[in-house]
């Protein structure tokens, strides 16, 4: 019986006089505070409390420029056309959101922009997604089809995000104290130059650090046959490191006051020190890792308004505007729509739409390995 | 005359209710749950598995590296506590026995730095003490050294951040127990033949005693628990406990352990507090914060 129906029985009997009005609303009152106040177990008795209601849809993203763009070129006529709110958060990373909705409930939260196909499968394994209906998105043939089919892949032909935007994460350096030459030259091994001992940083993220330490022992990040070659260069690397970074702007910060010379670095933020002047060179090195991000409809979700809302955003005059706030391509394929001049000079844009120089991370491979690479890094980094 | 005595026996029960409510509300019941979840299992797709399971305690219990976290962690925030006692006690005494009579505006200053968020307040440190922060730059500009000094991001850093932080606590506690003590005694002890120093050692000091321990419980308390200052301000390896939890609970999505982790901090700052309350009492604390 689900939650529902277990409503509808306790509204029954107080209809049909089998219990009283002060019971029926003690019961239905403490099932509230209950599951409001303590989540966690409690919270599976309740699951549809909080459901959304088809007037709002919620939407949570990364704050910041790319909310701004969302809210004047999506959310406002979005609203005006169907009378639907679109209630807009912010999270700081997918682990913390991933965290929230764990902590909430079916219908609580609608859509949310996402990180790569890593965490696509994540939702799904934790039962998390659902199912569009591609017909109510006209806008989704306009998206690069190579970004759709891992998506596919992973919830049996179905979709329950739609790709919006991509990028590198390549090596970002200051060309004060390292040339393009060296840089080259060396690869994802200058990471773990000696030379730039104090000087180097990384994204305390475990997959990044573990993708980076397969390319330094010359391996296949996604097939790596040594994990103890990769765990010595993640140890090299720690050694060597002043810091681990773990936003945006702690990336853009330590280059920018040169705490750092070199570091892992997402493109779009590479590209926005670049725009402020500061000398930084950035290289996808061989084997470099690409990721896409996509918009993403929770199981629980009011379906017809979020496709409705999906297409909005899919439309090329919206997604080019949120790709130039943010520095990443857009998901759509430069084939089919006219980007415009801005878009073509962003780093890791591929005009030929294929995508088919970037590496991502093998979805399958990497949540078979999560459990216990995560934990594994995690007293890697503390010194183990 | 019966219903009378019973009625008595509940009023202090039906006065204690809502304070009893809210605390079970919002402290015992999620308490229970963190209990609860400690006896589940994450799986591999990073659902609970629900049901009893000791493998979580096994782990925590047994392996030496929660074991070493755990003793860092006792380590920098026993470190913070020993110079927040010794930074702390000299403006304190000062407040105490100032002629000032702005007591009050002394002690509104100790408590301005509240009024300011704690992450803030910790940031600030990168603009200090960065390779471009202000004292370098001074360094720089008047010729002490040739090139900026790499100052941040190791377990000092962390140390100075939490400082920092928790020396109001320190400064309040102890102020409060020395704002207590009566004047005339120090005047005795002169008047009996003690230097200044001996008047202080021999009668302010020993009876300062409960506020000095009192501010180093809370100081040890919220050091030991925070997880802020490591990120901010700590190298890669720079971890304390408050971290472990963070990363089992967000990022590897394992709340069974992560609350395994957090009742075993839990536990043993709790066994810090009983073991304070009884030789000292909470009283203390509770003048400080009146």
């Amino acid at each position: 019986m689900d939650d529902t129906k277990r409503y509808e029985r306790l509204l029954n009997r107080y209809r049909d006089g089998d219990i009283n009005r002060r019971t029926f609303l003690t019961a239905l009152g403490a099932a509230g505070v209950v599951a409001g106040v303590t989540g966690g177990p409690m919270g599976m008795l309740a699951r549809k409390a909080q459901a959304a209601t088809p007037e709002q849809v919620r939407f949570d993203g990364w704050g910041g420029v790319v909310s701004e763009a969302f809210e004047k070129h999506a959310f406002a006529p979005y609203t005006k056309k169907t009378g639907i709110d679109v209630i807009s958060g912010t999270f700081g990373g997918a682990d913390e959101y991933i965290a929230r909705v764990k902590a909430g409930q079916p219908g609580e939260f609608n859509l949310a922009h996402l990180s790569g196909v890593f965490d696509y499968a994540r939702y799904h394994g934790l039962e998390l997604t659902s199912e569009i209906n591609e017909a109510n998105i006209p806008n989704l043939s306009n998206v690069i089809s190579s970004l759709i089919e891992p998506l596919r892949k992973i919830t049996g032909g179905t979709i329950s995000a739609v790709p919006y935007d991509y990028g590198t994460t390549g090596i970002a350096y200051n060309r004060k104290h390292i040339s393009d030459e060296e840089a080259k030259a060396k690869g994802a091994k200058l990471m773990v130059d000696e030379a730039y001992k104090g000087k180097i940083g990384g994204w305390g993220e475990w997959k990044t650090r573990i993708w980076y330490g397969a390319l330094q022992s010359d391996q296949d990040p996604n097939n790596i046959k040594d994990i103890d070659a990769v765990w010595d260069m993640i140890r090299s690397h720690r050694d060597l490191a002043l810091k681990y970074w773990s936003s945006g702007a702690e990336l853009m910060s330590l280059l920018a006051e040169e705490e750092i010379y070199v570091t892992e670095g997402w493109s779009g933020r590479i590209k926005a020190l670049q725009d402020q002047g500061h000398d930084i060179g950035y290289l996808d090195p061989a084997g470099g890792l690409g990721w896409q991000e996509c918009l993403f409809v929770l199981r629980g979700s009011p379906m017809a308004a979020c496709e409705e809302l999906l297409n909005f955003m899919l439309e090329p005059e919206v997604a080019i505007a949120v790709a130039e706030g943010q520095s990443y391509p857009p998901a759509l394929d430069p084939k089919k729509v006219d980007l415009g001049k801005i878009i073509p000079t962003l780093p890791a844009f591929d005009p030929s739409g294929t995508l088919s120089s970037l590496s991502f991370f093998d979805p399958a491979y990497w949540n078979e390995n999560e459990a216990d690479w995560s934990k594994t890094f995690s007293r890697v980094q503390r010194g183990y | 005359m019966a219903a009378d005595i019973a009625g008595e026996r509940r009023a202090p029960w039906m006065l204690l209710s809502p304070s009893l409510a809210t605390v079970g509300l919002l402290l015992i019941i999620p308490m229970m749950f963190i209990i609860v979840y400690s006896f589940w299992l994450r799986t591999a797709t990073g659902a609970d598995q629900v049901g009893f399971y000791l493998d979580n305690w096994i782990e925590v219990l047994g392996d030496r590296f929660y074991r070493d976290i755990l003793f860092q962690t006792f380590a920098i925030a026993f470190y913070t506590t020993i110079i927040c006692a010794f930074v702390g006690y000299i403006p304190a005494y000062f407040v105490a026995n100032t002629p000032m009579k702005s007591k009050a505006f002394l002690l509104l200053m100790l408590m301005l730095p509240f009024w300011i968020s704690y992450i803030i307040r910790t940031m600030s440190w990168i603009n200090i003490l960065g390779t471009s922060g202000a004292l370098n730059t001074m360094m720089l500009s008047i010729g002490i050294i040739d090139e900026p000094i790499q100052m941040l991001y190791n377990q000092t850093t962390v140390i100075l951040g939490l400082v920092h932080y928790l020396l109001p606590f320190m400064i309040l506690n102890v102020y409060v127990s020395l704002d207590g003590i009566d004047k005339n005694l120090t005047e005795a002890a002169q008047s009996l033949g003690c230097t200044g120093w001996q008047a202080f050692r021999e009668v302010t000091l020993p009876l300062s005693f409960p506020g000095l321990a009192a501010g180093s419980l809370l100081c040890f308390v919220l050091a030991a628990g925070t997880y802020i200052t490591p990120i901010v301000l700590g190298g890669p390896r720079d971890a304390m406990f408050a971290n472990l939890v963070f990363e089992a609970i967000v990022t590897q999505l394992n709340w069974p352990l992560g609350s395994a982790l957090s009742l075993v901090l839990l536990a043993l700052l709790g066994a810090l507090v009983v073991v304070y309350t009884r030789y000292l009492g909470v009283d203390q604390i509770a003048k400080s914060f009146k």
